[in-house]
């Protein structure tokens, strides 16, 4: 087990130089550079020549990406060429701000997910079912940015019960914290709600037939205890790929909550940076990105090993 | 197997479905009017000559409607339907080859999850040209490495059960083994994943044509049509509200479906209810 | 009755009652709105700034991308910062009277090409240093160096030499310039310690507030600098810049009552925004238009033909009715509108004619086939859909316009001043030289249209160095009626400029230059 996690988190990295060079290949298959972007419509041919001498893009792209290889493995995420910030100090302040969104979002849904699809199967097909099914795909067939206004509009504009605009500082308490991003927490939980509701009711469907099912069943266990002992542990795979999906999606895709909540994440910043084509800023989220899935895919092959007693013990 | 016995949820389901696909084919035939002219002032509410209203530029809604109908269900279906059959198979097979195989192929998969899907679209527009077919293309490759890892996933334990091995020893090949005993047993849960991730390719089409992949203006998607009137929202207009709530009746009547499917197919494994 | 107009104008002018109200109401007793309007500003005036408190603005125009440096400074937020913490030589007052600031006069040699400057004793920089000629040589030097990178480059072409002596800054030009001074109101020309060259984006300038934080695309915040030499700015004691790009969240945060102004209301929803009772909506006329351009140079819009069809075959009153909803005007195809001063109103204005546009279409002997428009929703607000209803307008005059959207990403870069047909906008300049050798002369930067015409030079140069002011209009006229029937640009309208505000904030005046007065609202209003 601790060999093969080893080995995976060995090749992780490998996959993370790989994911490195294809996100700079397609930041310089993009039309445009930084040069152009910063300057817009006021570039001459003389200042864009020495805005590219000065910000190094004269340079042959192999020995950018070294360079900026060498340094990254240094633990020196460089300078934005856009505004000559510090890449590191701004991503930590950043990626600080994701996982703490993310966290809360996460902690919050996942046990309101799996809780409401073991309800699911124990009311399976009468009314409590059918009132999750039908409220959490309303809510997952709704575009973000629409759950995020109607809830501005009733809890910030109409309630006054939470402020519209998320913004995260460093010396707020806790408390005054969890209301600053109690909007943008809820629409998270609503989009990533129902998907893993529905991917636990239906995995745990999946092995309600089975012989052991039948077994505890007749030993007596009450219907809850039986999908909670037993079935739930059989169903585990494709429940935890599917929360490792959404996870994802809580830390690398909310750009959308972002904006509206004007919420400091990592989203914005990397597009941003896209759209700035300043490619330093690029990589370094994007790597972080890819950490993220990378990591927690293989948490999620772990977790299917670990909790299949014929996977952990191979014949 | 008769209409009577399938339950009343389904039942409903398959109506809907049924009506938005006819409205998706008949939609000339039914629109009132072209669903590019302005025919009235902006944000009409609904009146007996503009059933549903006008939109932001002032176009008659139904007829947009009708005609966004058979954008989305087309294109959405058609992108759900290639990223799970490539996804799902190739999936099954890694399980099933397992080793080098599986490695190499699910690791393949983790990189390409890595990739920002916004750089993905950029690289695409500026190297092929922006029509319906790649737009359906770059939605089928985005989405089939969840479906991969998913259908992965449920093969994975499917394989070490005791009937797989069996068909093993008996030397049967990988497409007999996939096809004849993993598909089986891992149908039930992704017909449920299924059926969201058709909701899925339906919100993410409207983000890529506003990007200028595929779908061009004056044509438009449900999801788009949401976002082309998304200022309107909060001040209750129709026009932003009735595409949102198209998008979810649909979305509900396509799992209600597919509920029904994964009550059957389980069905037909233990057939014990 | 004068009583009830005395309650009414206390009433406004103190916030209690908002000013739509309040012009309905006094035209209902019989005032004019001219009338009513003054009696408001004098009221507004007499009763004085209030110091003090936090004011917050919600602006749409800033990323994460954003610097401080002034030469960079291109969108709303950035030009917010610059106001809050900088002062420039001289300010357009929204009359278009110049105003001096830095400069306390300002002289020219009778010929106009040479300009003195006698700058302002006492102004203390926020580092403690204290403002000297030579920080405006400097500073001038580094936006008109051949290789700098400032959006003030294009303006500052022209100059022959810049001095510094004793308290006076002095500019020589290479010809005659009579509206020098209104280029070096250019908003990037924020004066900086040592001309800004060792730390361009240090924030530091001699403006009326310090920067506190600065965190790009989030927020910036400022605290009101003690030392500051003009009473009649800074009325807060904390100003901040909530940097807010969705509209509908800027709409809520004004709403719910967490910032005191937002800015660029979408036209759609400004009339249901302003129901809301503690929000005015103000909007003002200014020299920003939105344009489609089309390269005189490339077929097929070589043809002076094709470019008239498209002219006509483009309904103006349309756009403005649906896109701008009244919030602006009909363009004439001529950047100049009545804003300009030497504006001449009587060029004839130009309407959508499908008859004259089939005329012209047919006898370009265009093959039919596809004009491609190029849109993005970054050319300006409703751009995409102000295509479609000119794709619709076009088609009933049997021109095959073909309108494809492209991504917002790169438009500046890959598709304006590149692509032979497009979507775009012009924020306008103060006066009408500067905005026809910034676009429309033949060597300009910004030539978008590909307009190469000596004879239009020609008159440019000829206006610049014409003191008799009738002569002059009459020049500017003659060049408006070549771009209009002629030249390669189609304006379809201008835009007015549409800030909401809450009735706590006082002393809002608008500014034609830009919205939010000029991006200047957070250092000239106050709370009531």
């Amino acid at each position: 087990m601790i060999r093969l996690a080893a080995q995976r988190i060995a090749l992780g990295c490998l996959l993370l130089v790989a994911a490195s060079v294809l996100i700079f290949a397609g930041t310089q298959i993009l039309p445009g550079d930084v040069a152009q972007s910063i300057l817009g419509r006021s570039a001459t041919p003389e200042s864009l020549a020495s805005l590219r001498e000065e910000l190094g893009l004269n340079k042959p792209a192999v020995q950018r990406y070294l360079d900026w290889l060498l340094a990254f493995l240094g633990g020196d995420l460089g300078t934005a060429l856009s505004n000559g910030k510090d890449i590191g100090e701004s991503v930590a302040g950043r990626l600080g701000n994701t996982l703490f969104l993310a966290g809360w979002a996460a902690a919050l849904s996942v046990p309101l997910a799996i809780f409401l699809g073991l309800l699911s199967v124990r009311y399976q097909d009468r009314t409590p079912d059918r009132m999750i099914s039908g409220l959490s795909l309303a809510s997952i067939s709704l575009p973000e940015f629409f759950i995020g206004y109607l809830l501005i509009y009733f809890l910030a504009v109409k309630l006054q019960w939470f402020p519209s605009v998320a913004t995260l500082n460093a010396d707020m308490p806790l408390g005054e914290k969890l209301r600053t991003i109690a909007l943008p927490v809820m629409v998270l939980t609503m989009v990533v709600l129902a998907h893993m509701m529905r991917m636990t009711r239906a995995a745990i469907l999946n092995v309600m037939q089975s012989a052991y099912i039948e077994t505890a069943e007749l030993k007596g266990l009450t219907p809850f205890n039986v999908i909670r002992k037993h079935a739930f542990p059989n169903a585990i795979a494709p429940i935890v790929n599917v929360v490792m999906i959404n996870l994802a999606y809580l830390v690398v895709g909310v750009v959308v909550v972002e904006v509206i909540f004007v919420y400091p994440g990592m989203g914005q910043y990397m597009v941003d940076h896209v759209s700035k084509r300043d490619v330093p800023v690029v990589q370094a989220c994007g790597t972080i990105f890819a950490a993220v899935y990378i990591g927690l895919n293989l948490v999620a092959d772990l977790v299917s090993i670990i909790s299949n007693p014929r996977l952990r013990h191979p014949k | 197997m008769t209409l009577r016995r399938i339950p009343i949820s389904a039942l409903i389901g398959l109506i809907l479905t049924g009506v938005a696909i006819f409205v998706a084919a008949f939609a000339p035939f039914l629109a009132p009017y072209s669903p590019a002219e302005t025919v009235g002032d902006v944000w009409e509410p609904a009146s007996d000559q503009f059933w549903l209203g006008t939109d932001n530029l002032g176009r008659d809604l139904l007829s947009r409607m009708i005609y966004g109908a058979r954008i989305t269900i087309f294109i959405a279906a058609a992108a759900t339907a290639l990223s799970f059959c490539v996804g799902a198979v190739a999936g099954f097979a890694a399980a099933v080859a397992g080793g080098l195989t599986d490695q190499a192929m699910s690791r393949s998969v983790d990189l390409l999850m890595s990739i920002p899907s916004l750089i993905f679209a950029l690289v695409v527009l500026s190297v092929l040209p922006s029509t319906v077919l790649i737009l359906i293309l770059v939605m089928a490759v985005l989405d089939f490495t969840r479906v991969y890892r998913l259908a992965r996933a449920v093969a994975v334990d499917v394989n070490v059960m005791d009937y797989v091995e069996a068909a093993r020893l008996r030397g049967e090949r990988l497409t007999w083994i996939v096809f004849r005993e993993i598909l089986p047993n891992a149908l039930s849960t992704l017909v449920a994943e299924l059926g969201l991730r058709f909701i899925f390719m339906v919100l993410f089409l409207s983000s890529l044509s506003f990007l200028g992949l595929g779908v061009q203006p004056p044509e438009s998607d449900w999801g788009g049509m949401v976002k082309e009137n998304k200022d309107g929202i909060i001040f209750g207009i129709p026009a932003a509200l009735i595409p949102a709530a198209a998008i979810s009746v649909l979305a509900i009547s396509v799992n209600l479906v597919a509920d029904w499917i994964l009550r059957r197919t389980s069905d037909l494994k233990g057939g014990r209810s | 009755m004068s009583r009830q107009i005395d309650d009414y104008v206390r009433r406004t002018t103190v916030g209690l009652m908002s000013r739509r109200e309040f012009f309905g109401r006094t035209t209902a007793l019989g005032l004019s709105t001219a009338m009513a309007g003054t009696l408001l500003a004098t009221s507004v005036k007499a009763m004085g700034p209030n110091k003090g408190g936090v004011i917050k603005a919600g602006i749409q125009g800033g990323e994460s991308t954003n610097s401080l440096d002034p030469a960079l400074s291109a969108s709303s937020v950035p030009s917010h910062n610059l106001t809050a913490f900088g002062d420039l030589l001289v300010e357009v007052s929204p009359e278009g009277e110049i105003v001096n600031r830095l400069a306390e006069s300002v002289e020219s040699s009778a010929d106009a090409r040479t300009w003195h400057f006698r700058i302002r004793k006492g102004v203390e920089f926020h580092n403690g240093k204290t403002l000297t000629p030579d920080d405006v040589l400097k500073t001038m030097e580094r936006h008109s160096a051949d290789d700098s990178q400032s959006g003030a480059l294009g303006v500052m072409r022209g100059i022959e030499s810049m001095s510094a002596d004793g308290d006076i800054f002095s500019v020589t030009l290479s010809t005659p310039n009579a509206d020098l001074v209104y280029l070096m109101a250019d908003y990037h020309l924020v004066i900086q310690p040592g001309g800004g060259f060792d730390d361009p984006a240090s924030g530091i300038g001699c403006g009326p507030y310090v920067l506190e934080f600065d965190e790009p695309g989030v927020r910036h915040g400022f605290t009101k600098f003690a030392n500051y030499w003009d009473d009649g700015r800074g009325h807060a004691d904390q100003i901040e810049v909530v940097v807010l790009n969705d509209n509908t969240a800027r709409a809520a945060a004004l709403q719910s009552g967490q910032v005191h102004y937002i800015n660029r209301v979408d036209p759609k929803v400004a009339e249901l925004l302003g129901r809301a009772p503690n929000i005015n909506i103000e909007s003002i006329s200014g020299r920003g238009h939105y344009v489609f351009i089309m390269h005189n140079d490339t077929a097929p819009f070589d043809n002076n033909d094709l470019r008239l069809a498209l002219k006509y075959a483009i309904d103006r009153e349309e756009m403005v009715d649906k896109i701008l909803r009244g919030y602006g005007s009909v363009g004439n195809d001529t950047p100049i509108n009545a804003a300009y001063p030497l504006y001449s109103d009587d060029l004839g204005q130009r309407a959508y004619d499908p008859e004259k546009a089939k005329f012209h279409y047919e006898k370009s002997g265009h093959d039919g086939s596809p004009i491609v428009l190029k849109v993005s929703e970054a050319a300006f607000p409703g751009a995409v859909d102000a295509s479609q209803l000119f794709q619709q307008s076009a088609e009933r005059a049997g021109i095959p316009l073909q309108v494809e959207r492209v991504p917002s990403d790169g438009y500046w870069s890959e598709v304006w001043n590149k692509e032979p047909f497009c979507a775009s906008y012009w924020s306008g300049r103060p006066v009408q030289d500067q905005m026809f050798s910034t676009a429309y002369k033949s060597d300009a930067d910004w030539n978008d249209t590909r307009f190469f015409r000596d004879d239009f030079d020609a008159l440019l140069a000829q206006a610049k160095a014409e003191l008799d002011l009738a002569k002059r209009k009459e020049l500017y006229r003659q060049m408006s009626v070549i771009l209009r029937d002629e030249g390669g640009v189609i304006v379809p309208m201008f835009n007015d400029f549409i800030d909401a505000v809450s009735t706590s904030l006082g002393g809002w005046v608008g500014d034609p230059g830009g919205g939010s007065m000029f991006d200047g609202a957070l250092v000239k209003a106050w709370l009531l």
